[in-house]
């Protein structure tokens, strides 16, 4: 969360929208721990991550829906061997994160 | 920004390096509820007290999440828990993310030396608020160590008579003056703290000597136990960097309980030669 102030501050001084997904839980082999964190504004815009890269840009697409509706969501990635170009982590773990708007 | 109270009060306390534990309901009712928590406020009777602000939406559920994310935050963990809707044990009705956001540990660094530097830029990181400090003020200068949160003149008993009682099992203190003048009393004002990490830099020859020093000084088994001495993993580093990450990787795996070749438990020559 600590890398993200600067970005988070700037996207509401100019009264972006914003949404943040925090890793709470893995499961097996996960790049990233427990609060890591990844912040998309209504732009599109991106600070930080929550995986080696894998699933960022599914996660912006669940982050601009969650900025549309206002609703908060829990979204997992996990490694998927039978659609080749399902989004998932490479690794074999799987990542559970909640995703909400910056309203708080 | 008084319309994000919780944020505001949280980017604040991350911002000062303060200790503060965030609690999100991410399922159950009241999905998206938040319990902001900062320890540290004296409390009634001198009890450890703590600062409040918002609530997951029931009154116990508040209390049972509030004892739980201290403790988490004191351990320096994250994770969800599982509580009933009433804050109930080994119930699932509602799910808590509970996040730690501990202040950076610290590392304090002995000898203003040619290893100090190298140390210094590898601790910043790996996120360790360093401090510099030697008893010759024409080496303990800022401008040597421009990596360093702090450089201190000072005896290091002084400084850790100072420091000491805030040290626990994160953070680690680094000994490389490999001189019995320093190394001593280094080594003692260390061991009287909760300091999770001594490690004391010296050939093998040094560290005969000092701790035949050390034993004289009164230091007992189970002082002499706690130092990782000679100072780093038997990578065969020969650079002040190399040796830098030698020592921060012995920190690592001490703290993950990895069965990593220390030089402190072998007798072979400490720098290797390249292939």
């Amino acid at each position: 969360m600590k890398e993200l102030l600067n970005d988070l501050d700037r996207w509401a001084a100019k009264g972006h929208r914003i949404a943040i997904a925090r890793v709470v839980d893995t499961d097996g082999s996960g790049p990233r721990e427990p609060g890591a964190a990844m912040a998309v504004n209504d732009e599109g815009e991106v600070a930080g991550s929550v995986s080696g890269g894998c699933v960022e840009g599914a996660v912006v697409v669940e982050a601009l829906e969650v900025i549309e509706t206002g609703d908060r969501r829990m979204v997992s990635f996990g490694y998927s061997d039978d659609e080749a170009f399902a989004v998932g982590l490479t690794c074999g773990g799987t990542i559970h994160l909640f995703l909400e708007p910056l309203d708080w | 920004m008084t319309e994000r109270p919780i944020f505001t009060a949280l980017a604040e306390a991350i911002r000062a390096e303060e200790p503060v534990a965030l609690a999100t309901v991410v399922e159950g009712p009241h999905a998206g509820a938040k319990l902001l928590l900062r320890p540290g406020v004296a409390g009634e009777g001198g009890t450890q007290g703590h600062d409040a602000l918002g609530t997951l939406g029931n009154a116990d559920l508040d209390r049972v999440v509030t004892r739980d994310a201290l403790g988490e935050l004191a351990a320096g963990r994250s994770g969800v828990r599982h509580y009933g809707e009433k804050g109930e044990a080994r119930e699932e009705a509602v799910n808590v993310f509970i996040e730690s956001f501990a202040p950076p540990p610290q590392m304090l660094i002995f000898g203003a030396v040619d290893f100090t530097g190298a140390l210094t830029r590898v601790a910043r990181i790996l996120g360790y608020r360093v401090t510099v400090c030697d008893a010759r003020e024409v080496f303990a200068t800022k401008q040597r160590f421009p990596m360093a949160h702090d450089v201190v003149v000072s005896w290091p008993n002084t400084l850790l008579d100072a420091v000491g009682p805030s040290l626990g099992p994160r953070d680690a203190v680094c000994i490389l003056t490999h001189d019995n003048k320093f190394d001593v009393p280094a080594v003692i004002s260390s061991l009287a703290t909760d300091v999770g990490y001594i490690g004391v830099m010296g050939s093998r020859k040094t560290h005969d000597n000092r701790t035949a020093r050390l034993i004289e000084a009164g230091v007992d088994e189970a002082g002499l136990a706690r130092l990782q001495s000679p100072i780093g993993l038997d990578i065969g580093a020969r650079t002040p960097e190399e040796t830098a990450v030698s020592i921060v990787a012995e920190i690592i795996a001490l703290h993950t309980g990895r069965d990593a070749p220390q030089l402190k438990d072998g007798a072979g020559p400490i720098h290797g030669v390249r292939a």
